[in-house]
């Protein structure tokens, strides 16, 4: 698992559907039909403000990630890219 | 299926846990279009054949859709019964897709022309599962009817030629057709489909025939090692999670989802606890009723009973609890086994001692609503057999015995020539070939 640069831009795949639970979110991906679960209320508000923001780092910032732990979101980013849940876009 | 957690452990709890609770709209959802069905398959999990007139109407169907679009349900496994003998289910699955409700539908595929698989092709909001029991026609066709396994293949081909990738080739695991797991993956790989096994239970009529064919305990470890072995590229929609109690869990949530994240529409809109339990104890309300299928989900007394810490009871001195959960409620329901004790299947033998120990007296529950064919005959099985016997005459009888009372005047008399005409009757060489094929058979 590879974590997403912090400079770089992205967004949900348009076929990923969010619905948000209390535990966090479920995810489902309409083209590869795979499910993902968020573990975490923060990760789901960046992951709903990636499209609005203009790096994952801004995204990570403004849903109130603390710096010590950008490293940890990253990650988590980077493992939603992997599974095509996440599309990077034009910076 | 993907977890993305962001902080390592300490948590104060696991993903399941939350699961077990319930969520706020289940995952996704089975729903039982129709129970009219073209086949007779021995181990219908629902005991269809015949459609029931009470079932939903096409808009009643789109009410349904509508709310799920609104819970935010992702998709539905739609079923039956053969759901594609509905004259509305293309505009069905037309209507939910465009609603952002996926679709995923079993069928026995029957209706899968080139023309259709074209169209679902062409719509990656719909997944299609083909039923198959057996790799061979004889496997198959023994539990699905006859011309079953040939219907299902030529589906296949269908859906393949049309370019639909990753369709489903989706397979009840039994005694006969564990031997074929290797013949199952190598027939989904030839039409580019991906595999997918799922238990049997002793539901619907899969009660009647759960003892001839559910897996021997040699195949259960047979069939875990399998699974072991091939890991994500087999679904299993979660469904052996009671063979967990080997050693490593297989893929997938192992947990009963029962009203937590799963449940059934059957098709007059009664909503069960899980496709495997069509019973009033696990009726938990009706999509009809006021409030509709979101209240059911929400508020029932049922689901929130399920939703509640459940006991162990018996198994929570094993070891093995933790992976296992005590297995599926509806395998021991209809096995006549209580609900906190171990699975009828359980791989410790637990549950085998317990069927062993059954009272005579102890009554089974009954299916809810049979819609078993009336009109077909039912098919020759295995099992028992038919009876062997063989027709004779006594030997130490020159003709049939005289009753006391025999009125007819030629009683007791016989003709000389009598034998001779006897066999210039045409019936007769019949007769005689009718008796022996009993004899064969």
């Amino acid at each position: 698992m590879t974590a997403v640069e912090p400079d770089t831009a992205w967004r949900l795949h348009p076929q990923v559907s969010v619905r948000p639970e209390p535990f966090g979110a479920l995810l489902y991906h309409f083209g590869t039909r795979k499910l993902s679960f968020l573990k975490d209320r923060t990760l789901l508000t960046v992951v709903q403000g990636l499209a609005d923001a203009a790096t994952a780092r801004e995204a990570c910032e403004a849903a109130g990630v603390a710096a010590e732990h950008l490293p940890t979101y990253l990650r988590a980013l980077g493992t939603l890219a992997e599974s095509k849940m996440l599309e990077e876009r034009a910076a | 299926m993907t977890l993305v957690d962001v902080a390592p452990p300490p948590k104060a709890m696991r993903l399941v846990d939350h699961f077990e609770l319930g969520l706020d709209a289940p995952i996704c959802l089975t729903w039982e279009l129709t129970y009219a069905c073209n086949l007779s398959c021995v181990h219908c999990l629902s005991s269809s054949g015949r459609r029931d007139p009470r079932e939903l109407s096409t808009e009643e169907c789109k009410a349904v859709i509508d709310e799920l679009e609104r819970m935010q349900v992702f998709y539905v496994n739609i079923g039956g019964g053969e759901p594609t003998v509905r004259s509305d289910f293309w505009e069905l699955v037309e209507y939910a897709t465009a609603h952002h409700v996926g679709v995923k539908f079993s069928t026995n595929g029957v209706k899968i022309t080139p023309e259709v698989a074209t169209r679902l092709a062409a719509n990656d909001y719909v997944d299609v599962q083909i039923s198959l029991d057996g790799a061979t026609p004889e496997v198959n066709d023994h539990v699905r009817g006859p011309g079953s396994y040939d219907t299902a293949i030529r589906a296949m081909r269908n859906l393949s030629d049309a370019g639909m990738r990753n369709f489903k080739l989706s397979v009840v695991c039994t005694r006969q057709n564990i031997p074929q797991l290797e013949e199952f993956k190598e027939i989904a790989d030839r039409y580019g489909a991906q595999l997918r096994l799922t238990r049997l239970r002793p539901s619907g009529r899969g009660a009647d025939v759960w003892d001839e064919l559910h897996p021997t305990r040699e195949q259960q470890r047979e069939l875990y090692d399998w699974l072991v072995a091939h890991g994500d590229d087999v679904l299993t929609g979660d469904s052996f999670f009671h063979l967990s109690a080997y050693g490593q869990a297989l893929p997938g949530l192992n947990l009963c989802g029962a009203g937590r994240v799963v449940c059934l529409i059957d098709p007059i809109g009664d909503v069960y606890a899980c496709p495997f339990a069509i019973h009033d104890e696990f009726l938990a309300g009706n999509v009809r009723g006021e409030g509709g299928f979101r209240t059911v989900w929400r508020d029932s007394a049922l689901f929130a009973e399920l939703r509640s810490p459940q006991s162990g009871g018996a198994c929570s001195s094993c070891r093995f609890f933790d992976t296992c959960k005590g297995g599926c409620m509806a395998a021991k329901f209809f096995t006549g086994l209580p609900l906190d004790g171990p699975d009828p299947e359980c791989v410790q033998g637990y549950g085998e001692q317990l069927l062993a120990q059954r009272a005579e007296t102890t009554s089974i529950p009954k299916h809810a609503g049979d819609h078993s064919h009336r009109t077909s005959p039912p098919r020759p099985r295995s099992g028992i057999g038919p009876v062997r016997l063989t027709l004779t005459r006594r030997e130490d009888l020159a003709a049939p015995p005289v009753s006391a009372c025999a009125e007819d005047p030629l009683a007791g008399f016989t003709a000389p020539a009598a034998s001779d005409l006897a066999s210039s009757e045409p019936g007769a060489d019949r007769r005689h070939q009718g008796g022996t094929r009993s004899d064969l058979a």
